[in-house]
């Protein structure tokens, strides 16, 4: 039973995480309209400037602010470059026009720091929890606390932000209906700017956690693909549906790796996720949290 | 030769001077088309459906942008300053707002944060927006019952009432009003010509008003024109047009038969050359 609650517990740490990164989708496709396939690659992005940024001698607490701005300069810029022409085109369009900004952007990332692996440290180590294993005789990890407690700040102050704030509520009217935010003078490509930013800001935070966890290199633009099945499942376009699939996936990809994984031969964290997600599809398209469709009367 | 004379000698709000709208580049929709609203007015723009009345209000709005539509010829003043080339949030910081046909009311908000959306372009005045939104509860005392639901589960009336709430929280002193009628059971739409009515005498509000239903539009506005095919075939004083034959047999739907157009009349041929 004590390894069953490590495993599930090890699980929905990881499962902020995954939360982290769906979440930048989920800004994004919220206000836009547009699956941002370059998600996953802003987050490489992000993590790569920040450990060029410290190698050229910069400490952490400046390296971050300065790989902030970095990351606010380029989510604004793709706003502007690449969104801003193809405003009125086909989604799919703009599908593409991501597809190619992420090559554009991991091609950009290796020519400025270069190509080789690097590790990123953020000063918490990967060791359990003396008191937790003392008290309860469970290994949790201190990193994987700390990083779902980070990932779990940043998700609640953007909760905050979308509800609570103006730029927020007139970010989910731009959501809603962009034609009538534009007649009561909400300036669309104003917000979708201020969208762009927080996204880029989000990638910093998953980028810094995954880079710590994985190391910095190529590979960690796959993250995206673990934020996928967490979309699948908690639906595009809502906040709550990026957390609660996020904590979904981590958990049952763990449990099912240990429990159901020997039985045909492990290696099931990978496919799992997507199998889950799949079967909640049959059963509910728009995913677990996705917004109802409202008629209008 | 002079049209008739705009309405009684007050100041113009809005100057629209031959406007044409060509979509996609190629899809010629208003042909020069002259209307103006004088301030505090209530003036109608009739006709069909398909006849660019929404067309009209958009590009006043400057919204066609977004619909790949463009302003082609003519210019388009408010209160004596060119507005035909401002961003759509612009010409609502100049006091001009559009409730767009079919309400669109942010389906995903509750009723009071899609009136707060309407302040936006009021930044953070905190205090005046609070004010400004218990006058427009004071209007619709519907929409304070329920400020709290989603907008999409609202009914019609209450979404047309949320659209215009909405519209009025950005302080305008002109709203274009797209089809309010659309849709709406007979005594809401007067609950609502009656709202209209009562902004206009009390906030002095001026309102263009876009509508198929001729009868009731004639009731509130002071003015009106007539549009078809994208070009102005008739304006005139409410009373005057109400009380026109060929209104009364094309819009009133006072007589009998299928509505023709006012084109395949030879005495209406005549008109409209001693109009021109
Ligand atoms: N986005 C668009 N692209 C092409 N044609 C359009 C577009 N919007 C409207 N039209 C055409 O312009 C004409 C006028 O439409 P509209 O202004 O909506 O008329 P109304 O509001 O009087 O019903 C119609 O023939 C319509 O088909
Ligand atoms: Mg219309």
């Amino acid at each position: 039973m004590q390894f069953f609650f490590e495993v599930l517990i090890g699980g929905l740490l990881s499962g902020v995480m995954y939360s982290l990164v769906a979440l930048g989708f989920v800004l994004i496709y919220k206000a836009s309209g547009v699956f941002n396939f370059a998600q996953g690659t802003m987050v490489f992005f992000a993590a790569l400037t920040f450990v060029g940024l410290t190698e050229h001698g910069l400490s952490f607490w400046m390296a971050l602010p300065a790989t902030l701005v970095v990351m606010v300069l380029l989510g604004l810029a793709i706003e502007r470059a690449v969104l801003r022409p193809l405003v009125n085109q086909p989604q799919i369009s703009l599908f593409m026009a991501t597809i190619g900004l992420s090559f554009l952007l991991e091609g950009l990332a290796q020519i400025v720091w270069g190509t080789s692996v690097r590790g990123l440290d953020i000063g918490v180590a990967d060791e359990p929890i003396g008191w937790i294993a003392d008290r309860f005789g469970l290994n949790i990890s201190k990193f994987d606390l700390v990083a779902a407690l980070i990932a779990a700040v940043l998700v609640a102050a953007l909760a905050f932000f979308f509800s609570r704030t103006r730029i927020g509520r007139a970010l989910r009217a731009v959501a809603d209906d962009h034609q009538a935010a534009l007649a009561v003078g909400i300036p669309l490509q104003q917000i979708w700017g201020i969208v762009w930013a927080v996204a880029g800001a989000v990638a910093l935070v998953a980028g810094l956690l995954w880079g710590a966890r994985n190391g910095v290199q190529f590979a960690l633009t796959f993250v995206a693909l673990k934020a996928l099945p967490v979309l699948m499942l908690g639906g595009l376009e809502s906040v709550p549906g990026a957390i609660v699939g996020g904590l979904i996936i981590g958990a049952s990809e763990k449990l099912a790796e240990v429990y159901l994984g020997p039985m045909v031969g492990g290696g099931i964290e990978g496919w799992f996720p997507y199998v889950l997600a799949l079967v909640v599809l049959l059963f509910r398209p728009e995913g677990l949290f996705g917004e109802k469709i409202i008629r209008r009367v | 030769m002079q049209a008739q004379p705009a309405p009684a000698s007050a100041h113009v709000a809005l100057d629209v001077n031959n406007i044409e709208v060509i979509y996609d580049h190629v899809i010629l929709v208003l042909k020069g088309v002259s209307l103006s609203v004088p301030q505090g007015g209530i003036v109608a723009l009739l006709g069909a459906n398909g006849a660019g009345k929404s067309t009209t209000l958009k590009a006043i709005s400057n919204l066609l942008r977004a619909e790949r539509g463009d302003v082609t010829k003519g210019t388009i003043e408010f209160a004596g300053r060119r507005i035909d080339r401002l961003t759509p949030n612009a010409v609502v910081r100049l006091g001009v707002c559009q409730v767009m046909e079919g309400r669109h009311c942010f389906a995903h908000l509750s009723v009071e944060e899609n009136l707060l959306a309407g302040a936006f372009t009021r930044g953070r005045a905190k205090r005046e927006i609070a004010e400004t939104l218990e006058r427009v509860y004071a209007y619709f005392p519907r929409l304070k019952v329920r400020r709290r639901s989603l907008a999409g589960y609202t009914s019609g009336g209450e979404q047309q009432m949320t659209a215009i709430g909405r519209a009025l929280m950005a302080k305008p002193s002109m709203i274009l009003l797209d089809e309010p009628s659309m849709g709406l059971a007979p005594q809401i739409v007067e609950e609502i010509f009656e709202i209209v009515r009562d902004l206009n005498a009390r906030e002095r509000v001026s309102f263009l008003l876009a509508e198929q239903n001729t009868t009731i539009a004639l009731r509130y506005a002071s003015y009106g024109y007539i549009l078809e095919n994208g070009r102005v075939v008739m304006d005139g004083a409410a009373a005057a047009l109400a009380a026109n034959e060929d209104v009364k047999e094309f819009y009133l739907g006072l007589s009998s038969g299928a509505r023709k157009s006012f084109r395949d009349i030879k005495h209406y041929r005549r008109r409209k050359r001693w109009l021109a």
